[in-house]
């Protein structure tokens, strides 16, 4: 070794475990050869259409793989067969799900106008022109029920998964039991059960009926979600809280909840996932009403999935146009509401003094 | 004072049964070395089992005030097993037994009308991995108990301060006090747990192997975190680590369960367990021919 000179020489940091731009190119073009000759196949042979090309395209991307990774060992070639497989997998669970976007957007777009969120269905017909009416009645229909059912919920499900995980007192295993059965209840029952308990008791659908439907789903999802998180927290930081003289309801409070607060506002974000879509019980519940209002008490209340299912039925151009619209927007407010449990949850985290 | 007597009773003069008074039986008793009374930790006729496991068998052991003790023995002797039964975290094991007396100045702590989160306040616990809270900062990990246990502090700052600079940590950590505790080394993180088991001031502190996860540097900190604390407290400390029991503790309890549940072979001052013990298996473990 020469001595070092006297020129500083900038060390340059380097990432040698990436793929270099000629590999990843190399390896870009032969999946487009692969696609390309499977296109061929499929022109020639009696299988059509994309799925045909996929059938024809992952085994053989597969091939090629084990071939060029062979020569460095067979532990190089299973590696690259299960990231064929892995990367295959992804793309025809991709294909379904953009489809289904593409699809609403694309017949839903038509609908979309500023009085498609400010006006309601009261003066107007389902099958009317696209400049009049709107959804405003459904959105907030929608909105309050689905908060009503996440008050109600969200605190039950918490507290009975608190109760498996933490308490674990006689009824653990019922509970656990219950939760599991109602959680495979359809959702026609939860909207019978309202319907001949609260309907008919109160001789009134109501908003608040529909929320109630809701969150005798919701709570099972919301349950189950939150006891297989709880049950990720540690049983050392228990012993560790119980060591310092708390009590039971002080470590469950300000230690383990506080541990896993983002995966309980996850198992609060399923909870709406479950129910935000749900049709058949706030038919029986919340019922249909047209224009907008705010009072959950006060009669039938509109909601999203009921008006895109009452515009399907009218059958008229317009009006299916309009139940696209809404299921764009359906799909549009849950992604927000996601959007904002997280940022919320994330935020309270970081400012915590 | 160090009694093996499986009789009950605080004050023990007499002497005891069986080969475990092997001190008095050859006459070497240390006991006079330590002060007697009822203050300070002690145990009478302790049992343990785990289901119908019997894991630890008539432990009498006296701990004083203001010393640190050093629990040693093989790994499944029961060390840890005692040493959760002294601030009632044994209990939490589901199918768990306990008998015996385990007295904290004078008042058995299982007496029925005893609350067991105020024993465990008084006798502070840090385990054998660090458990931060990692929901919580730096400075919140310290003051956690106070928040758990609902005790108000005028000067929660001085506090802070003052735990952790005896659990020597003081230096590394004020410039980021707001920080997580995930953010600390795993060395850090043992002092952090010191540093919060001192917060709500326990008159005794039990140690399960607290070094156990350490480097050399941290493991020095801690011992001589240990070393300051015994000058206001009870410590007891479960240690695998031959050299930490002769550097830190004053007395030493040498358990040993030979295919049946433990018990406590040998107790003693640590110069005397170390250098001239009676129990051949003990001086057998003490200087690494077993165990």
């Amino acid at each position: 070794m020469t001595a070092a000179t006297n020129q500083t020489t900038v060390v340059q940091p380097l990432r040698p475990w990436r793929p270099t731009f000629s590999q990843q190119f190399a390896r870009f073009v032969t999946v487009v050869l692969v696609v390309a000759a499977a296109a061929v196949v499929v022109l020639v042979s009696p299988l059509a259409g994309l799925a045909g090309i996929a059938l024809v395209a992952i085994p053989l991307q597969m091939a090629v793989s084990v071939a060029r990774s062979s020569r460095h060992g067979s532990v190089a070639a299973r590696n690259d067969v299960a990231t064929s497989l892995i990367w295959s997998a992804f793309l025809v669970l991709l294909v379904p799900w953009m489809s289904i976007i593409f699809t609403v957007v694309r017949r839903g777009y038509q609908a979309i106008s500023v009085n498609f969120f400010t006006d309601d269905m009261r003066i107007t017909a389902p099958d009317a022109d696209l400049a009049s009416g709107g959804i405003a009645h459904a959105i907030v229909g929608t909105l309050i029920m689905v908060a009503i059912a996440s008050i109600v919920s969200v605190p039950l499900g918490i507290l009975s998964g608190i109760y498996i995980t933490e308490i674990r007192g006689r009824f653990t295993k019922v509970v656990r039991f219950i939760v599991q059965a109602m959680s495979g209840v359809p959702s026609i029952v939860a909207g019978l059960f309202i319907y001949s308990t609260l309907v008919l008791y109160n001789k009134s659908y109501s908003g608040l009926a529909g929320a109630l439907a809701l969150a005798v789903l919701m709570v099972p999802t919301v349950a189950r979600t939150s006891e297989e998180v709880l049950k990720l927290v540690p049983e050392d930081l228990r012993f560790a809280g119980y060591a310092l003289g708390s009590s039971q309801a002080s470590n469950v409070f300000r230690i383990v909840l506080p541990t896993v607060r983002s995966g309980l506002v996850t198992s609060g974000i399923l909870g709406v996932a479950r129910v935000a879509g749900e049709t058949a019980p706030l038919l029986m519940t919340a019922q249909v009403f047209l224009a907008t209002k705010g009072n959950p008490l006060d009669g039938p209340l509109g909601s999203l999935p009921v008006v895109i299912f009452s515009f399907f039925q009218n059958g008229a151009d317009n009006a299916v146009t309009r139940a696209w619209g809404a299921s764009m927007v359906l799909m549009i407010l849950i992604t927000f509401l996601f959007a904002l449990a997280r940022a919320v949850s994330a935020d309270r985290r970081r400012s915590r003094r | 004072m160090f009694s093996e007597s499986p009789l009950e009773g605080a004050e023990i003069t007499a002497s005891g049964v069986g080969s475990t008074m092997r001190e008095v039986e050859t006459g070497r008793d240390s006991r006079n070395l330590l002060p007697s009374g009822a203050s300070g930790l002690e145990t009478i006729g302790a049992h343990a089992w785990f289901g119908k496991h019997h894991a630890i068998e008539d432990v009498s052991l006296r701990f004083p005030k203001s010393s640190v003790t050093g629990l040693i023995g093989p790994s499944g002797c029961g060390k840890s097993t005692f040493l959760r039964l002294l601030n009632r975290m044994h209990e939490f094991i589901p199918g768990t037994a306990f008998a015996g007396q385990v007295l904290l100045d004078g008042r058995d702590i299982y007496a029925p009308e005893v609350n067991a989160t105020e024993i465990r306040l008084k006798v502070g616990m840090v385990f054998q991995k660090p458990n931060p809270f990692p929901s919580m900062s730096i400075a919140d990990n310290v003051l956690a108990g106070l928040r758990l246990a609902r005790i108000k502090t005028a000067d929660k700052y001085m506090l802070l301060e003052d735990c952790l600079v005896r659990a020597g940590l003081w230096k590394e950590v004020k410039d980021r006090l707001k920080a997580s505790a995930g953010s600390l080394s795993g060395g850090q993180q043992q002092r952090l747990c010191i540093a919060r088991a001192l917060a709500v001031k326990p008159e005794v502190l039990l140690m399960d192997e607290p070094c156990s996860a350490l480097d050399p540097g941290s493991t020095l900190r801690v011992e001589e975190t240990i070393v300051q604390l015994s000058e206001a407290m009870t410590i007891i400390i479960v240690t695998h680590n031959m050299q930490q029991a002769a550097r830190v503790s004053d007395y030493c309890a040498f358990f040993l369960s030979e295919g049946g549940p433990g018990r406590v072979v040998e107790a003693g001052l640590t110069s005397t367990i170390f250098t001239n013990p009676v129990d051949p298996r003990t001086a057998d473990y003490v200087q690494g021919r077993f165990g």
